[in-house]
């Protein structure tokens, strides 16, 4: 009954919830969902934006820790902004989710081999082959990506880097119509 | 600027020969006009100057202010009296930032106004020229949507985009943030075009039907219900329907403090307001109560006290316009997204018409004791009471003019004693408690409502945040009649400071300029009531007066606000007024 603060959810209630929003390609777009998650407390644990088949719309998506509840008003939040034109809520739909890494690991000659039987186990790519370092990169969910870091952590890692997740649903295109030339008095609400 | 440099502005402004093409600086009034806009609030400055040079070929009234943070308000004052868009007009730098109170105050009470300011030239952006500020990035959180336009063809769709977002679903502020060299450049403009602007599909949110059938479910099965009457109902124009439901269902109405006016005072079945002013015996019936039916409101930290011990007895029927605010404070039972009036629209025809006997008695029972405690009970001993000033006023306007307050004591005792028979009789800060609001929003009030008897009833503290748009008031000749309540402290921090911070008076004793010869000095004349028995000589006087007339009130400096529910405890644990037999004894 009493309120659940997105500032207050006790950690083990949240689980990653994934979103994903259409939006507008206009300047401040990103500023716009970016202040939204700043004043309603919601942590954003990763966020991507890249274009869609669409031109003049790009695609989100949103990851965060919340409670189902949390993220049904962070759903209605983002719908108040102007610029966005979709928002789907994945976590529970049929989906697929990826996220890419690169990873860049000590690798003397003594360790060599043994690192890149893990890189392939993993159906991991070496993209840089140094004499003190490699580069792998590693397409895959969440947890697989964890994995490989926690393997390759006792080689040494020197740098990693990850993408944040998209996400995509299975099945036929869930993308509507987005927007029409409407008269500016027909009362649709904004 | 050399004489030379101001001739070459102005051609730069001039008129466009070609007639089919015009500078966005008319375009800017082709369109306000094509929109029904007859006066907007500004001030001018550099980046602004092109739209200003304009306006003279438009028949819409610009309205000078003192300060930008007055326009703001007079449009939301406009806004609210009107249900229609209001309209304040700034400059770049210093002008837009100045609107930024104002705005955010419409923001927090869905008010639709929209804000033009003028930015430096396109060239310029983001080298920290002269009076240039980001504006559409400080107010970015505080409108429903904002703009920076830098091209002259983009004046059109874009300031009717934003009357459309403004004044539709719950509305809100717009700020639209124009260029220099677009107001200067011309663009294609046909005046018989219909508007047209490309906006986005959004689905017109209404309650399912199963929702609008297991609400009716549990109105016909509830016991004690109670029915929150929210700003939603006026915003929605849906007090004739609340009306219809209240008295078919039998169910008591509560309002908000935004609500108040969107169900008659007088009728048997309204309560009042709840909340942390509210009266004990309508909190103690929330907490009560077995179902609420929540219209247009949002459960905000004033209405509901302490959450984790909120109305934990009562089902939650939730029918609100914005559906983020729904389950965000305190959970419901049945969600009614939506616009109240087809909510309303869709659940009278099924709920069961009854009576509630048992509960209305229950409720009224309560009230008795509460009576006791009411200051209007209490003699004023020659003294002058603020809560009899609002009182009196009430009786001697017969509850029919519109009253706009500003925030503080004085506004709650108008809540409390000032009886709303209809909806937008009432005009106060309530989300954002914006002090200096009152006297600009009349202002505005005004330019909507040319004919109706408006009084501005400002402290002493608020009243002197915003006292230069006197200046404005008459310079433009309007008609307003202005109570200052004034107490000689800031009276709400002191009330505070009385009950929870062990009467330290840091900073709350204030003191003013003669109210009475600040009216006079601005040519309006001033009456100072120190009495009861003078209130009504006074208002009469007031409201005879052709142009505005400020009366001040001397009241007792330090009457506090009774009941009140300490801010994040439970409705029920209220600090009430000792009953006036306990008084005497003690005495």
């Amino acid at each position: 009954m009493s309120r659940e603060s997105a500032f207050s959810i006790p950690a083990g209630r949240r689980t990653a919830q994934t979103l994903i929003a259409y939006v507008e390609d206009q300047p401040g777009t990103l500023n716009r969902i970016v202040s939204l998650f700043r004043r309603r407390g919601f942590n954003i644990e990763s966020l991507t934006v890249g274009r869609t088949e669409r031109e003049g719309i790009s695609r989100i998506t949103l990851v965060v820790r919340a409670d189902d509840d949390t993220a049904h008003r962070l759903e209605a939040n983002l719908y108040k902004l102007v610029n966005v034109l979709q928002v789907d809520d994945v976590t529970h739909a049929p989906s697929v989710t990826r996220e890419m890494a690169f990873i860049k690991v000590r690798a003397g000659q003594d360790r060599r081999a043994e690192l890149l039987q893990l890189v392939q186990t993993f159906r991991a790519r070496v993209v840089d082959l140094g004499p003190e370092t490699i580069i792998v990169e590693i397409t895959g969910t969440q947890e697989k990506l964890d994995g490989l870091t926690e393997v390759l952590r006792p080689f040494g890692i020197l740098e990693l880097v990850r993408t944040g997740a998209v996400a995509m649903h299975r099945g036929p295109n869930k993308g509507g119509s987005f927007e029409e030339e409407i008269a500016a008095d027909d009362g649709v609400a904004a | 600027m050399s004489s030379q440099q101001a001739t070459a502005q102005q051609m730069q402004a001039a008129p466009a020969e070609d007639p089919a093409r015009k500078t966005g600086a008319q375009i800017v009034w082709e369109v306000l006009t094509r929109l029904g806009v007859d006066v907007v609030f500004g001030y001018p400055g550099g980046a602004i100057m092109p739209a200003y040079d304009a306006m003279p070929g438009y028949p819409i009234r610009h309205v000078l202010v003192r300060h930008e943070q007055g326009a703001a308000h007079m449009a939301d004052g406009y806004a609210r009296a009107s249900g229609k868009v209001g309209v304040a007009v700034a400059t770049s730098g210093p002008g837009a930032t100045n609107l930024v109170t104002g705005i955010a105050t419409a923001m927090m009470d869905s008010s639709p106004i929209v804000c033009i300011t003028g930015q430096v030239s396109s060239s310029a952006l983001g080298s920290d020229a002269f009076q240039e500020t980001d504006i559409t990035g400080i107010t970015l959180p505080i409108t429903k949507h904002n703009y920076l336009v830098s091209r002259a063809e983009d004046v059109a769709p874009t300031l009717y985009e934003a009357f459309q977002i403004a004044r539709s679903g719950r509305p809100g502020p717009v700020l639209v943030d124009i260029t220099k060299d677009a107001q200067q450049a011309t663009a294609p403009f046909d005046p018989h075009a219909p508007p047209r602007s490309l906006r986005r599909r959004r689905p017109v949110l209404r309650p399912r039907p199963e929702a609008i059938t297991r609400a009716a479910e549990l109105i016909d099965a509830a016991e004690r219900p109670l029915i929150f009457a929210g700003q939603g109902v006026v915003a929605s124009g849906s007090s004739g329907l609340l009306l219809d439901f209240a008295e078919k269902t039998g169910v008591p109405v509560t309002s908000t403090l935004l609500g108040l006016g969107g169900f008659p005072a007088s009728h048997p079945l309204n309560l009042g307001m709840m909340g942390m002013h509210g009266e004990a015996w309508v909190n103690a019936s929330i907490q009560e109560a077995d179902l609420l039916i929540a219209l247009g409101m949002r459960f905000d930290d004033r209405v509901t006290g302490k959450l984790a011990t909120y109305a934990l007895s009562a089902k939650k029927i939730h029918a609100e316009i914005d559906p983020s605010e729904i389950n965000k404070n305190v959970k419901v039972d049945v969600a009614l997204p939506g616009d109240v009036r087809r909510t309303l629209e869709a659940l009278i025809p099924c709920v069961q018409p009854r009576t509630r006997k048992a509960w209305l008695e229950r409720i009224a029972g309560r009230k008795g004791e509460a009576s006791r405690r009411d200051v209007q009970s209490m003699p004023s001993g020659g003294k002058l009471f603020a809560p009899h000033v609002l009182h009196d006023l009430w009786r001697l306007t017969a509850g029919k003019a519109l009253v706009v307050t500003d925030v503080g004591q004085h506004q709650m005792w108008e809540a409390q004693y000032y009886k709303h028979e209809r909806p937008r009789s009432l005009i106060t800060s309530g989300g954002l408690g914006t002090m200096g609001f009152a006297l600009p929003a009349a202002m505005g009030a005004r330019f909507a409502r040319p004919q109706e008897e408006i009084w501005v009833v400002a402290g002493d503290g608020g009243f002197q945040m915003t006292a230069c748009e006197l200046s404005t008031c008459a310079q433009e000749g309007l008609k307003l009649n202005i109570a200052i309540i004034n107490n000689g402290y800031l009276g709400m921090v002191r009330q505070w400071q009385e009950f929870f911070y062990n009467r330290r008076y840091v900073a709350t004793p204030l003191r003013s300029p003669d109210f009475v010869m600040l009216a006079q000095a601005h040519g309006l004349p001033g009456l100072r009531v120190t009495r009861r028995e003078e209130i009504p000589q006074a208002v009469e006087r007031a409201r005879a007066e052709p142009g505005t007339v400020v009366v001040e009130f001397k009241v007792e400096q330090e009457e506090s606000v009774y009941p009140m529910v300490p801010s994040g405890t439970d409705l029920r644990e209220m600090i009430r007024r000792p009953t006036f037999e306990a008084d005497e004894e003690e005495a």
